[in-house]
């Protein structure tokens, strides 16, 4: 059977609906196995200094192959629309990239994204030709502003990044999924399994998932639940679920009973 | 070669000493890295990887040289 249901992010199809962080893990053989296990065909990456004490360190290219991965360069660790702006034009540099994951944190300690730097990054960003997928609060508001300025995916927290709480605000996520044409992302928050089910059900297009597979007792095993998690979830809201209703109603026919 | 033809620049934020002609190129390829897998920023100034050649270092200089890890 052909598969109709298509993901689409800036005009590109993507396979996997799970896209996967490549930070945390103990060491690249394990990020990369991680990965391949996932089924995810997206993965996000950090731009930083290159260690030029040590040329031996391995560098991430070499152990996941951008021409097969999509590389989602982020911007994670800046706090300003400056600090973000540099590091998307350098990631671009590197390699041409143009899709990009736009993070401009506001706080510290909740790792909350900080909207107004968010915007004004966003909006730079989108005019300078970048496809900018933007990690958000779960503010509709927000959202749609993002939408305005030019995001070509939503990516609102599902809690604080590396957290594990879980989904933490369904109403304001399903608002968000509602009013956008564009492909909604949860981006942060995810703990296990089912909360990867849980967005899915909701109606969003796709899960964004780094520490609760790194740091998973077993990665791969946990790599492998969140494939399956986020395909279990969409299949599930394509389906159409039940009306929910407070009383029972019997799987049995009473005909015949005896 | 004597101390007059070395230079001091920055280079990722640690003092780096050079031939005084030396181009971006010759860093890049002293440095032994792999030219498609990083970006260069001179100066706070993004530098087309194709004129590398074309820009030539100066004392105290600032370069950054950065590439892509683990992130999420």
């Amino acid at each position: 059977m052909k598969n109709k249901d298509k993901f689409i992010i800036a005009k590109k199809n993507y396979s996997s609906r799970l896209i996967v962080g490549t930070g945390k893990y103990k060491s690249m053989i394990e990020c990369a196995k991680a990965v391949k296990i996932s089924g995810a065909d997206i993965v996000t990456v950090a731009v930083r200094r290159v260690n030029i004490s040590d040329k031996n360190k391995p560098l991430l290219m070499d152990y996941i192959n951008p021409k097969k991965i999509t590389y989602l360069p982020n911007t994670a660790g800046c706090f300003s629309s400056d600090e973000a702006l540099r590091t998307l034009r350098l990631a671009r540099e590197i390699g041409g990239w143009k899709l990009v994951k736009l993070e401009v944190l506001g706080d510290k300690k909740t790792l909350f994204p900080d909207a107004i730097e968010t915007l004004k990054s966003t909006e730079v960003l989108s005019k300078e030709g970048f496809k900018v997928m933007v990690y958000c609060n779960d503010d509709p508001l927000m959202a749609k502003r993002l939408e305005n300025a030019g995001a070509c995916a939503i990516m609102p927290l599902a809690a604080p990044i590396g957290s594990g709480l879980g989904i933490q605000n369904k109403i304001n996520l399903k608002i968000i999924r509602c009013q956008t044409k564009l492909p909604v992302i949860i981006d942060a928050g995810i703990g296990q399994a089912s909360d990867a089910t849980q967005a899915m059900e909701l109606g969003c297009d796709g899960v964004l998932i780094n520490t609760a597979i790194a740091k998973a007792k077993n990665p791969f095993e946990m790599a492998e639940a969140m494939k399956f998690a986020v395909i279990s979830g969409r299949k599930s809201f394509l389906s159409g679920r039940i009306n929910p209703n407070l009383f029972g109603s019997a799987s049995t026919s009473n005909r015949g009973i005896i | 070669m004597t101390k007059k033809n070395k230079i001091k620049i920055i280079v990722n934020g640690k003092q780096t000493t050079i031939n005084s002609n030396f181009s971006l190129k010759n860093l890049v390829d002293k440095l032994q890295i792999p030219l498609n897998k990083i970006a260069i920023e001179y100066n706070k100034q993004i530098i087309d990887k194709k004129k590398l050649k074309k820009v030539i270092l100066s004392k105290n200089d600032r370069v950054e040289i950065v590439h892509f890890i683990g992130g999420g």
